[in-house]
C-alpha cells in the first residue's frame, strides 16, 4: 500500500489550490517558450530563479517541472507547424510531423502529439512513484566510483545523440569538459584557466553558454541564408481530431514508445531526447510500410512524442534520488533546489515526503493541464508564430539578454555569452552539433571530483571501477555503447534516421 | 595531398590547437601523483584527447572524399557584427545608460542584422519589446535592473 500512499500525500500537495495554481502557471509558461523558437526552458528558468526566492519551495519546484514538460509541448508543436523544433528532443517529432501538416494535417499531428504526450506522462508518473523508492535504495550504494562510471556512461550517452560525424561529436564531449575545468579546482583550490579573472574563477555559468551557442549562434546562422530558406508558414490548420485509422496506428507506436521513454530517461545524458530517437528507429522497423517514414507516417509523430514524454518524467528519477542532473533543465533544478536550501539527494523523500511527492504527482497534473490547454489552443499558436521572423528574432535576442544580465546581475556574463555566440556561430560553420559540449560542460566537474575521489579512495588503484559490481556494469554498458557506435555498419544507421530525410 | 573537406580540415586544426592550448596550459598546475591526481591531471589528458580526435577529423578531411570539397561557405559578416555588436553593446552600456536607453538601441542593432531591415519597424519592435520587457522584468518580476544613466 506504500505506492498508494505516497501518491495520496503527492496528491494532497498538488492539488492544493496554490499548487494547481503554479502548475498551470508553469505549464502554460513553458508551453508558450517552447512555441518561441531559441527561447528555451533553460533560459526561462534562469530568468526566474531569482524571483522563486519569495515562492515556496514546493510551489516553486511543481513551477520549474511545469516550464520543463510545458516547453517540451510546445517544442513540439513548432516543430510540426513550421519545421522548428524548440527542443532538442522535439527534433525527431519535426521530421514526420512537419510533413503531415504540409499535407493539411496539422490537426491530426498536433492532437496525436498531445494525446501520446498525455498517455506516456501518465505511465511515467506512475513508475517514478513506483521505482523512485527502489532506485534511491540503490542511490545509498553509489560511491565515488559509481557516479565518476555513472558519469562516463552519461558522456558516451552523449555522443550518440549527435548525427554526425563520431570524431567531432566526441570532440564536442571533450571540449565540454574542457570548458568545464574553469574554474577553482574543488580538491586543492587552486585556480584554473582564469587569467585572474575573477568571475572566471567561479566558472562559467552553462545558462551563458547554452545561449550564446544555442540562441544567439542560431539566429546569426539563421540570418545568413535567404529568407526564404528559413521558415515555411502553412495558412491555415485543419480537422483538429485525428482519424480511427489514425488511432488505430497510433496506439501501439506510443505504448512502444512510452515503455523506450521510461527506460531510456533515467539514464543521465541520454534522456528524452536519446528516447525520442531509439523510438523512431524502432517504428521504422516494426512498421508495415517503412517508406511512409518521413512522408508523414502517424507512427513517426506518436512513439517518438510519448518516449520523449515519458522520458521527461523519468530523468527526473536520477536528479530526486541521486541529486544527477540527466539534463541542463534538470542542472538548474537541481540549482533552484539548492538555492532554496534543499540539498538534494536520496534523503529529499525522508526529510522532505510532501515535496517529494508533490513534485511526481503535478507532473501528472501538469500533464493533464497540457492537454485541456492546448488541443484547444492550437489555433493562437498559428498565429503567434504567424510574426514575421524580422520581429520576432529580435524578440528572442532581447529576452535572452535580460536573461544572461539578470543571471548575477553582471555585465561579464554578457561578454561570455557574445563570446559564445561566435563560437555557437563556427560550430554551425563547421558542422559540430553543441548538444554533446553542453552535457560534457554538466558532467565535467562531477566526474573529475569523483575520480579523483575515487583513485584517492582506492590508493591510485584505477581497477576500482571495475572491481565494484554497479561500476563494473555500467563501464560495461558504456563501453558497449560505444563499440556498437563505432562499428561502421551500426555507425552509418545512426546517421540514418536524419540524413534520410533531408 | 588534397583537402576533400574543408570544413573538417578547418575543425581538425581548431581542435588540435585548442587542444594543445588546454595541455600546455594544465602544465602550470600540479600533476599530483597516482594515487592523489592534482589540479594539472585532468585538463591535461583532456586537452590530448582532443588534440588526439583533432588529428582523426583532419586525416579524415584528407583522405575521404566528400560531395563538392564541403566548402564552409560565405561567412555572413552583417548578421555576426550586428547580433554580437548588440550583446557586446548591452553588456557595456546597461549600467552606463541605463535599460531604458541601451535595450531599444540594442534591439534597433539587432534589427540591423536582418536584411529586411527598415527603421519604422526596427523602431516600432523596439518600443513594443520594451514596454512589454518593463512589464514582465522590472514591474513584474522585481528584477534589479538600472533603469537610467548612472550618475557622474
Amino acid at each position: 500500500m506504500d505506492f498508494l500512499h505516497n501518491l495520496y500525500i503527492g496528491f494532497q500537495t498538488s492539488l492544493s489550490l496554490i499548487n494547481l495554481w503554479y502548475a498551470f502557471l508553469g505549464a502554460m509558461l513553458g508551453t508558450l517558450i517552447g512555441v518561441l523558437p531559441g527561447l528555451g526552458p533553460i533560459a526561462t528558468i534562469a530568468m526566474l530563479l531569482p524571483s522563486m526566492y519569495t515562492l515556496e519551495p514546493t510551489s516553486a519546484l511543481i513551477m520549474l517541472a511545469g516550464i520543463y514538460y510545458g516547453a517540451q509541448y510546445g517544442g513540439s508543436t513548432t516543430a510540426i507547424l513550421i519545421n522548428v523544433p524548440g527542443e532538442a528532443s522535439s527534433v525527431v517529432t519535426a521530421l514526420d510531423g512537419y510533413k503531415m501538416a504540409r499535407k493539411g494535417r496539422a490537426g491530426a499531428a498536433l492532437a496525436t502529439a498531445a494525446l501520446g504526450s498525455f498517455f506516456a506522462g501518465t505511465i511515467g508518473t506512475m513508475v517514478v512513484a513506483a521505482f523512485a523508492p527502489p532506485l534511491t535504495a540503490l542511490a545509498f550504494e553509489f560511491g565515488a566510483p559509481e557516479y565518476c562510471a555513472l558519469m562516463f556512461l552519461g558522456l558516451v550517452g552523449a555522443v550518440v545523440l549527435a548525427s554526425g560525424s563520431l570524431a567531432k561529436a566526441l570532440a564536442m564531449v571533450v571540449l565540454g569538459l574542457l570548458l568545464g575545468q574553469i574554474n577553482t579546482d574543488v580538491i586543492t583550490a587552486v585556480p584554473r584557466f582564469s587569467f585572474g579573472i575573477t568571475e572566471l574563477m567561479d566558472g562559467i555559468n552553462f545558462v551563458v553558454i547554452a545561449m550564446g551557442v544555442f540562441s544567439f549562434g542560431e539566429i546569426i546562422a539563421n540570418l545568413g541564408k535567404p529568407a526564404e530558406h528559413r521558415d515555411v508558414f502553412i495558412k491555415k490548420v485543419t480537422g483538429l481530431m485525428p482519424t480511427k485509422q489514425d488511432f488505430k496506428d497510433s496506439a501501439p507506436a506510443a505504448l512502444r514508445g512510452t515503455i523506450l521513454g521510461c527506460l531510456l530517461g533515467v539514464l543521465p545524458g541520454a534522456g528524452p531526447m536519446l528516447a525520442s530517437f531509439t523510438s523512431y528507429s524502432v517504428e521504422k522497423k516494426v512498421a508495415k510500410n517503412p517508406g511512409e517514414f518521413g512522408q508523414g507516417a502517424i507512427q513517426g509523430v506518436a512513439g517518438p512524442e510519448a518516449a520523449n514524454n515519458a522520458g521527461a518524467q523519468t530523468s527526473f528519477i536520477p536528479m530526486l534520488t541521486l541529486g544527477i542532473p540527466t539534463s541542463a533543465v534538470m542542472a538548474l533544478m537541481i540549482g533552484a533546489m539548492t538555492l532554496m536550501g534543499i540539498q538534494p539527494g536520496p534523503q529529499v523523500m525522508t526529510t522532505n515526503p510532501s515535496l517529494f511527492w508533490g513534485l511526481i504527482t503535478s507532473m501528472w497534473v501538469g500533464n493533464l493541464m497540457l492537454v485541456i490547454l492546448n488541443l484547444p489552443l492550437i489555433g493562437i499558436w498559428v498565429k503567434l508564430l504567424t510574426v514575421p521572423y524580422r520581429f520576432l528574432f529580435p524578440a528572442i535576442m532581447a529576452f535572452c539578454a535580460i536573461g544572461v544580465y539578470t543571471l548575477s546581475n553582471n555585465t561579464f556574463d554578457v561578454y561570455c555569452a557574445a563570446a559564445f555566440a561566435v563560437l555557437g556561430f563556427v560550430f554551425h560553420k563547421l558542422g559540430f552539433e553543441p548538444a554533446p559540449l553542453i552535457l560534457g560542460f554538466i558532467l565535467g566537474p562531477m566526474m573529475e571530483e569523483n575520480l579523483r575521489r575515487a583513485l584517492l579512495m582506492a590508493h591510485g588503484d584505477w581497477s576500482v571501477f571495475v572491481t565494484r559490481p554497479i561500476s563494473a556494469t555500467m563501464i560495461v554498458v558504456a563501453v558497449g555503447l560505444m563499440i556498437a557506435i563505432t562499428l561502421p555498419a551500426i555507425s552509418k544507421k545512426r546517421e540514418e534516421v536524419f540524413v534520410e530525410d533531408e | 595531398m588534397k583537402i576533400k573537406s574543408q570544413r573538417d580540415f578547418v575543425s581538425g586544426l581548431a581542435l588540435i590547437v585548442t587542444g594543445a592550448a588546454f595541455a600546455i596550459g594544465a602544465t602550470n598546475y600540479s600533476f599530483g601523483t597516482a594515487i592523489r591526481p592534482g589540479p594539472g591531471y585532468f585538463p591535461f589528458g583532456l586537452g590530448i584527447i582532443l588534440a588526439i580526435l583533432g588529428g582523426i577529423v583532419l586525416f579524415g578531411s584528407l583522405t575521404q572524399n566528400r560531395k563538392g570539397g564541403d566548402p564552409i561557405g560565405a561567412i555572413p559578416w552583417r548578421p555576426l557584427g550586428c547580433i554580437v555588436g548588440a550583446i557586446v553593446f548591452f553588456g557595456f552600456f546597461l549600467p552606463k545608460l541605463g535599460f531604458l536607453i541601451s535595450f531599444p538601441v540594442m534591439i534597433v542593432l539587432t534589427a540591423a542584422g536582418g536584411n529586411e531591415f527598415t527603421w519604422k519597424d526596427a523602431l516600432l519592435n523596439a518600443f513594443i519589446l520594451t514596454v512589454i520587457s518593463y512589464l514582465i522584468f522590472i514591474y513584474g518580476l522585481q528584477l534589479t535592473i538600472p533603469l537610467w544613466p548612472a550618475h557622474g
